[in-house]
């Protein structure tokens, strides 16, 4: 890619707006993916610390948020500090969030009863010094809602994600509604790596930056995250016809019996 | 295990305290192992003697305690009986007490181990027979004890039983020339209220554990606010925050003309080394957020999941306490394990291959999936232990991905062949990224 020329006109615009946004002074740093194709498409080249995120899952896992909710235990593994992970429904398995580096020693969960719940812990949460990072599981989320949750992000520093989970699968609509989070993702997953013997390969995601603030939309094709909740891009692109020939098919049949 | 006379006379001190709750009002434990208790006055109430004593040996075994009791007129004789004699329960009559004790054993009596020894060099090991020996040389050789003892035992001799006491709570008052009812008002009491607690529960070297604010109203009702803390906290700032984030609960009716703020539950805070080193980095403290949390949602719906050693999933991981020490054990790292478990397993229709195959497709929720490739089997033993049932039972687990690449985490109950190891049905077990 080119070097953009500099334009000191739209530097100074770009100054001034983030003055007013209040950016300059709070300005906590980011963490990065450790992807150079998703952190060159992220402003500052990361996810931003004291900010509230969102993530989904495509198709089935918007109701399930498996592959969602690994994705963001992944991140919350890179952070520092203790973890805390609100939901109505805990359905979580611990030791799945161990491999992926997220300690069970760090996390700490809250069962509330209601969404409202949810959000009241969660900005209670977001607003505490000395969390690496909050996940909070919620249905609904209204703009004054989110709005609410930056901004007691942005007075921590703590990463705030919030993992859209739905009752009904219609329900996921809910997800093209605007929200304050700088951020939002949605995690669907893709065939796994074929390998090269009969058995399952390390997942591969389809994660879509829908919206970021002061960046642009894109799509990324991931390894899913790896013991130390660390992303990787898909090396093999192989197209998804190939992966999904007959005879692949027969040698995944095949597979169980070694 | 190892012998904890400490934590032993601890023990029997919280259950002294417990019978004077219960039982009688003057109670003291006596170490190692017993509690005595002056019931004068005090068996009518619970149904007799027998009743009661009946009532606190069932009690006492609920709560996993194998407890032996005796009635006598004296201390001496109570104690005596309730270790040497033979039933669960000794209930002696007033004025038979002589002839029972005259039977036991001279460890019964509360003497020295010198001075049983030299009894028994004398050829003495019965309370009777020691009681009828001459008294001056006894005193001449063991000292005044045997006779002391004796005469306590037997009732000559009074001895007065000095009972536990409980350390009152540190309470704080304030009483109202007009009653109050605005939220303001109230938090503005609470901020005075929570100082001189504090500074009172500081000469005791105390934090509090569970907060009681009574709010004493002008109709004679009483409203209540309790908060609870996972660790001693003696901040002013947290304690006022965390009453002050239950002012809505109250119902000031008329108004409210007293308010009483105990410390019904304090503990002593224990004061631990900062880190100075400069690698290690200090760990933040959350438990004021997980206090301010559970305020809202209750202690119990904070948690932390910690590892069992077990191979069956769902036995796998239990909740702690959110602040509970760790422990640093840590799940095996063999297999991979699905992000979200189905809080019960789901039965699902399949074609498959007996006995080690994983299925050709499967229908769950009314959803065909076609299986494209599969991980397994990974076959889980029952607990033997556990139970009969567990003797032979097989799960078999198989990791499955199907076309559109969601994977999932199903089982075979049973091994596939012998019909004694499960139903050989399928099931969904929980779901994979």
């Amino acid at each position: 890619m080119p070097a953009p020329e500099p334009r000191p006109a739209l530097e100074a615009l770009r100054a001034q707006v983030s003055r007013l946004e209040g950016q300059g002074r709070r300005r906590r740093g980011v963490l990065p993916f450790g992807v150079p194709e998703i952190d060159g498409r992220l402003p500052d080249g990361g996810l931003a610390l004291g900010a509230l995120h969102e993530a989904a899952g495509g198709g089935h896992d918007a109701l399930n948020a498996a592959a969602s909710g690994l994705f963001s235990a992944g991140i919350a593994a890179r952070t520092r500090g203790k973890v805390l992970w609100i939901a109505t429904r805990q359905d979580l398995y611990a030791p799945a969030l161990q491999q992926v580096g997220l300690s069970a020693r760090r996390t700490i969960y809250v069962a509330a009863s209601s969404d409202v719940d949810v959000l009241a812990c969660f900005e209670e949460a977001l607003r505490h010094q000395g969390l690496g990072a909050v996940v909070a599981e919620v249905a609904r989320l209204s703009m004054t809602a989110s709005r609410r949750l930056q901004l007691a992000a942005e007075t921590s520093g703590a990463l705030g994600i919030a993992i859209r989970r739905w009752r009904r699968q219609t329900d996921a609509a809910d997800f093209g509604q605007p929200t304050a989070s700088v951020t939002r993702w949605r995690v669907s997953v893709l065939p796994s790596v074929p390998l090269p013997v009969p058995g399952v390969g390390r997942s591969r995601w389809l994660l879509e930056l829908i919206r970021a603030r002061a960046g642009e939309c894109a799509d990324f094709e991931v390894e899913a995250c790896d013991a130390k909740g660390r992303l990787a891009p898909c090396r093999l692109a192989l197209p998804a016809a190939l992966a999904d020939r007959p005879d692949q098919e027969a040698a995944g049949d095949r597979r169980a019996r070694a | 295990m190892d012998a904890d006379p400490d934590g032993d006379r601890a023990g029997l001190e919280r259950l002294a305290l417990w019978f004077q709750h219960r039982i009688a009002p003057i109670v003291a434990p006596g170490p190692p192992d017993g509690i005595v208790l002056d019931t004068t006055g005090a068996d009518h109430l619970h149904g007799g003697e027998a009743v009661m004593l009946e009532n606190m040996v069932t009690r006492l075994k609920e709560s996993g305690i194998t407890a032996r009791a005796a009635i006598a007129d004296t201390w001496g004789a109570a104690h005596a009986l309730a270790r040497y004699d033979r039933g669960r329960i000794t209930l002696v009559p007033p004025g038979e007490m002589a002839a029972v004790i005259a039977d036991l054993p001279i460890e019964a009596l509360r003497l020295p181990v010198d001075i049983i020894d030299g009894l028994h060099g004398l050829g003495v090991s019965r309370i009777g027979p020691l009681a009828s020996l001459p008294r001056p040389p006894l005193a001449l050789r063991f000292g005044p004890d045997v006779a002391r003892r004796l005469d306590q035992a037997f009732g000559r001799q009074a001895e007065a039983i000095v009972p536990v006491r409980l350390q009152a709570p540190v309470q704080v008052s304030r009483n109202f020339a007009e009653p109050i009812s605005a939220a303001e008002t109230i938090a503005r009491y609470i901020t005075k209220l929570v100082p001189p607690l504090c500074a009172g529960l500081e000469e005791r070297e105390q934090g509090v554990r569970r907060l009681d604010l009574l709010l004493h109203r002008v109709d004679s009702r009483t409203e209540a606010v309790r908060v609870a803390t996972a660790m001693p906290v003696r901040d002013v700032r947290r304690l006022t925050r965390l009453l002050c984030d239950r002012i809505e609960t109250i119902d000031p009716g008329f108004g409210i003309e007293r308010m009483v703020l105990t410390a019904s539950l304090a503990e002593p805070i224990l004061h631990r080394q900062g880190i100075s080193a400069l690698i290690e980095e200090e760990e933040a403290d959350v438990s004021n957020l997980i206090d301010t949390l559970a305020n809202r949602v209750g202690m119990q719906a904070l948690y932390r999941f910690a590892p069992v050693e077990s191979d069956v999933p769902e036995r796998a991981v239990c909740r702690v306490p959110a602040l509970a020490p760790e422990d640093g054990k840590e799940w095996p790292d063999h297999w991979p394990r699905p992000t979200r478990l189905l809080p019960h397993p789901e039965p699902i229709q399949t074609m498959a291959v007996l006995p080690d195959h994983p299925p050709v497709f499967f229908i769950w929720r009314g959803i065909r999936r076609r299986i494209r490739c599969a991980d397994g089997p990974e076959r889980v033993f029952g607990e033997w232990w556990k139970g009969d049932a567990e003797l032979t039972t097989v799960r078999d687990y198989f990791r499955v991905e199907d076309t559109s690449g969601e994977t999932f985490w199903v089982y075979r109950t049973g091994d596939g062949e012998h019909g004694e190891t499960g139903s050989q049905g399928w099931f969904l077990h929980g779901l994979f990224e």
